[in-house]
């Protein structure tokens, strides 16, 4: 051995030196990124020294209750300041919040309505600042000022919402931050609406605010305004609602200092630290209610929004005693160049919205209710992208990640004693809307998206049917606004809405509720256009519940070549309302009638041309053989389903003319169905020697984890894999090139390439 | 004690089994899958969510592509009441979706006692509110 060798111990600097070393990083610190610190983390700060002192002087019940209802309250009245003043669609209907959070940055208490995933993410920044500008010099943190946030690298669902955020001081003592949170629609990037799905990098992804003060003094600094305005479609919108958050934001701050002036700050700062914690307490408590179990799940995207793929969202959730753990390893890895990918944090945040709507909603509204709930997925995975990763379409990885949850948590409840909500079958969890964008017809540059994205049909529960597009699982107090009022601002019609799509049925013992259809046409604009950003045209993005099936499959439909307000104005008959009608009968001569995937990227639309959707059903509860024939004959009656699709699905016998069932043949024919079940089935080992299979099928393009082993991930064929813990870029090809190289081999095949030079 | 675990399946401790909750079948052990006890059906999911569109003309038709997807159906052998389904590529071998702890299950049952039927969840009521 020599002086040169490293032998490890000895040689490691001391306390003094790795305070200088770590002081010299500090220093020189090229870039403050998103700080995994920060965004790693979803549990409660620590209760600080300052919060320690408020609870020691301050921590009457009563006290508390009292606060927390008024600050409560204050939430409340800022959310319907944003919802009346906003002028982003989004904010009309109600995909906003507003937020109290401790000084350490938790998010305390939320407002009541609203989109609670925003709040449940916008701790990270808060805590960023705190972190990075408190003791900067050149930033700090006063009185006065205001901070805005976009980037979900930073903490966010993804770059089309934005927050205003506020330090609340008493007597030169930070006590806590309100934020005030909203879906704003553009946001310059490279598609309008804000939520591109055509986005290949970050870079694409249009304006990515990391947090910045950008009020002083409670007013909003003009340069940096200007700058922002001139990084969007709406430039306008950007200074409207920036007013709106930052004087929603005041309105909270003004309840809180009657507080400060009633009770002091301890009790503010003891309200809000004992909120959380006797949340956090209350929820471990639920969880060791539940049985000791493992169960695993899988929901299926078929789409990048790109192209059409088997992209697996994988859930195995264990819980043992107060511990809940949602392991997502097995997921599909990161795209490198599609944008569904999720940041951990987004994925987290959709999680809490499962407790917090569906099986906990009587809990305060907070960060807590999931701070003692793990998560564990592999880096650089669908559900936890690198920072590199475009994620403007996470909502595709965050609601099928939802889902994978709700349908996971299904099974833990029946059987606990203690609920708090019925036992629920998935809700649909696509944003099957259109996102528009263009210039109206007053000459204003817009783009942003219909609020039908609101109109998700609910899962059946445990004794009843789910309820007709209900709402977002994002948002279960959201509304879908009034249509009527958007086509004033806006140069396109819904010619159909609101009517529900037949057939397109998730069937159970209860079934699941239905959605409804939507075709709109431009109408008074020559640049206009749409885009639409959902999976589900091939594989349901739901699992059914306790035999119960999911929902069906929603493409998109087209009808070019031809102007429907023409047809309307001359002749009116030969307009049908229903997808079915139109794309079947073809009543446009000469048009052009096509379907596709649900991904479809920013495409300008002439006058009259229609684009219809529908919107999904939540999943079935239970055996459809055990459905009262009352419930099928009544789905037939209000158009839910044709009288063939339900005799043959439900062997409910009843007279075509008028519809009385008949009783005995239709428990004759479920008898004989039960039979005929028993007969064509295969016991389970038998069944699965045929059925699974190695590795995934070839015909595939398959992303994930096969079976139990989630340690290999595939990526797009058999043979591409990787190590789940190792990341591997994983580029796709765009579309229109596989489609000339599908094209060319035919050529080629067919000798006709004419000897063109490679 | 009879534990009523989903809406056709409930676990008896005294005999350690998966039984159905429709016609008192014994399934499986409760200590496994209980799925190991059930029939299963590859179903066409077309067959279960039709094309409203022709699929004669359309490459998507509101039904799923049965290439890409399909439905495994779990059936109790002796009544024939449809427990589970799991909407599975093809080939992907079937989830073991309900592992229980049943020792677990035993300790929190003693102390519980048995409940006669599974609470369905607090109803929603409705209230007429204030009126003269």
């Amino acid at each position: 051995m020599n002086d040169m060798s490293n032998s490890g111990r000895g040689k490691l600097p001391s306390a003094e030196d790795m305070a200088l070393i770590k002081k010299f990083l500090n220093d020189t610190t090229l870039f403050l990124g998103p700080d995994p610190e920060i965004m790693q983390n979803h549990d409660l700060m620590p209760r600080s020294a300052d919060e320690e002192a408020a609870i020691a002087n301050a921590s009457d019940a009563h006290t508390i209750a009292k606060i927390r209802d008024r600050i409560q309250s204050g939430c409340d009245e800022g959310y319907e300041m944003v919802e009346q003043m906003g002028a982003a669609p989004g904010a009309k209907w109600g995909d906003v919040i507003t937020g109290v959070y401790s000084a350490s940055g938790d998010l305390a208490i939320a407002s009541a309505g609203g989109v609670l995933i925003f709040s449940a993410l916008v701790h990270h920044p808060i805590k960023f600042i705190i972190k990075n500008w408190m003791n900067d010099p050149t930033v700090g943190v006063r009185e006065g000022d205001g901070f805005i946030h976009n980037d979900s690298r930073y903490g966010n669902v993804h770059n089309t919402d934005q927050s205003m955020i506020l330090p609340i001081f008493h007597k030169g003592r930070l006590v806590c931050w309100v934020a005030s949170t909203v879906h704003e629609g553009e946001n310059g990037a490279i598609e309008p609406g804000g939520m591109p799905s055509m986005a290949e990098s970050p870079s694409d992804e249009g304006l990515k605010m990391s947090p910045f003060k950008v009020v002083e003094n409670y007013q909003i600094k003009r340069d940096i305004l200007t700058f922002l305005q001139n990084s969007v479609r709406e430039p306008k919108l950007q200074y409207e609602d920036m007013k709106v958050k930052l004087f929603a934001c005041l309105r909270i701050k003004q309840r809180i200092e009657e507080t400060l002036n009633t009770d002091g700050p301890d009790a503010l700062v003891s309200t809000l630290r004992l909120t959380m914690e006797n949340v956090r307490a209350e929820v471990k408590r639920r969880i060791s209610e539940w049985p000791d179990m493992t169960v695993r799940t899988y929901i299926i995207q078929d789409s990048t929004l790109r192209e059409n793929c088997v992209v697996k969202i994988n859930c195995k959730l264990t819980k043992t005693g107060d511990r809940l753990i949602f392991d997502f390893r097995g997921s599909a890895p990161e795209f490198t160049n599609r944008a569904t990918n999720t940041i951990v944090a987004g994925l987290k945040g959709m999680l809490a919205q499962v407790f917090l709507c569906y099986v906990w909603p009587d809990l305060p509204r907070g960060q807590a209710a999931f701070a003692p709930i793990e998560v564990i997925t592999d880096p650089h995975s669908i559900v936890n992208c690198s920072y590199d990763a475009p994620n403007s379409q996470s909502l595709m990885s965050i609601f099928t990640g939802f889902t994978a949850g709700q349908h996971a948590v299904a099974k833990f409840l029946y059987s606990c004693p203690e609920k708090f909500t019925k036992v629920h079958a998935p809700t649909f969890n696509m944003i099957n809307t259109f996102i528009w964008g263009g210039v109206s017809q007053h000459g204003e540059t817009l783009g942003n998206l219909c609020a039908d994205l609101n109109g998700m049909g609910a899962g059946a529960t445990v004794d009843r049917d789910g309820e007709h597009a209900l709402a977002p699982i994002f948002a279960t107090m959201a509304d879908i606004g009034e249509q009527e009022l958007n086509e004033e601002e806006v140069p396109f019609l819904q010619l159909v809405s609101k009517k529900m799509t037949r057939d397109a049925v998730a069937p159970g013992k209860y079934r699941g509720g239905q959605g409804y259809t939507m075709m709109v046409a431009t109408k008074d604009s020559e640049q206009w256009g749409f885009m639409t950003t959902a999976q589900g045209a091939k594989i349901p993005p739901l699992q059914g519940l306790f035999g119960g099936y999911a929902c069906g499959t929603y493409p998109l439909s087209k009808v070019q070549g031809v102007d429907v307000y023409d047809v309307l104005m001359n002749t009116p008959e030969k307009f049908k309302h229903s997808i079915e009608e139109i794309m079947n009968e073809q009543p446009f001569e000469g048009a052009s009638y096509t379907t596709h995937h649900m991904g479809m990227g920013f495409e300008i639309s002439k006058r009259g041309e229609l684009f219809m959707i529908s919107q999904g059903a939540g999943a079935g509860y239970g055996d459809l053989l055990e459905r009262d024939p009352k419930g099928v004959i009544k789905d037939i009656e209000e158009g839910l389903m044709s009288p063939a699709v339900a005799a043959r699905l439900y062997k409910v016998v009843f007279d075509p003319e008028t519809l009385a069932i008949d009783e005995a043949a239709t428990e004759a024919a479920r008898a004989a169905e039960r039979k005929a079940r028993i007969a064509r089935s295969k016991p389970y080992s038998e069944f699965v020697k045929a059925w699974s299979k190695p590795t995934p099928p070839a015909h595939l393009p398959y992303f994930g984890a096969w079976g139990d082993d989630v340690s290999v991930l595939y990526m797009g064929s058999p043979q591409k894999t990787r190590e789940a813990a190792t990341p591997r870029p994983n580029y796709m090809t765009h579309p229109k090139d596989v489609r000339i190289a599908e094209l060319e081999a035919r050529l080629a095949a067919l000798g006709a390439m004419g000897g063109e030079k490679q | 004690m009879k534990i009523a675990m989903t809406e056709y399946l409930r676990i008896n401790t005294e005999n350690e089994k998966w039984e159905c909750r429709v016609c008192d079948h014994e399934i499986a052990s409760a200590r496994g899958n209980y799925k190991e006890g059930l029939l299963v059906y590859d179903r066409d999911p077309t067959e279960i969510h039709p094309p409203i569109i022709d699929p004669e003309k359309y490459r998507f038709t509101f039904s799923p592509d049965p290439e890409w997807v399909r439905i495994l159906e779990f059936c109790c052998p002796h009544c024939g009441t449809q427990v589970e389904t799991e909407y599975a590529v093809p080939g992907h071998p079937p989830l073991y979706d309900m592992e229980v702890d049943l020792d677990a299950l035993k300790a929190q049952w003693a102390a519980r006692g048995e409940a006669a039927i599974p609470y369905a969840g607090p109803a929603v009521v409705r209230e007429d509110g204030h009126g003269h």
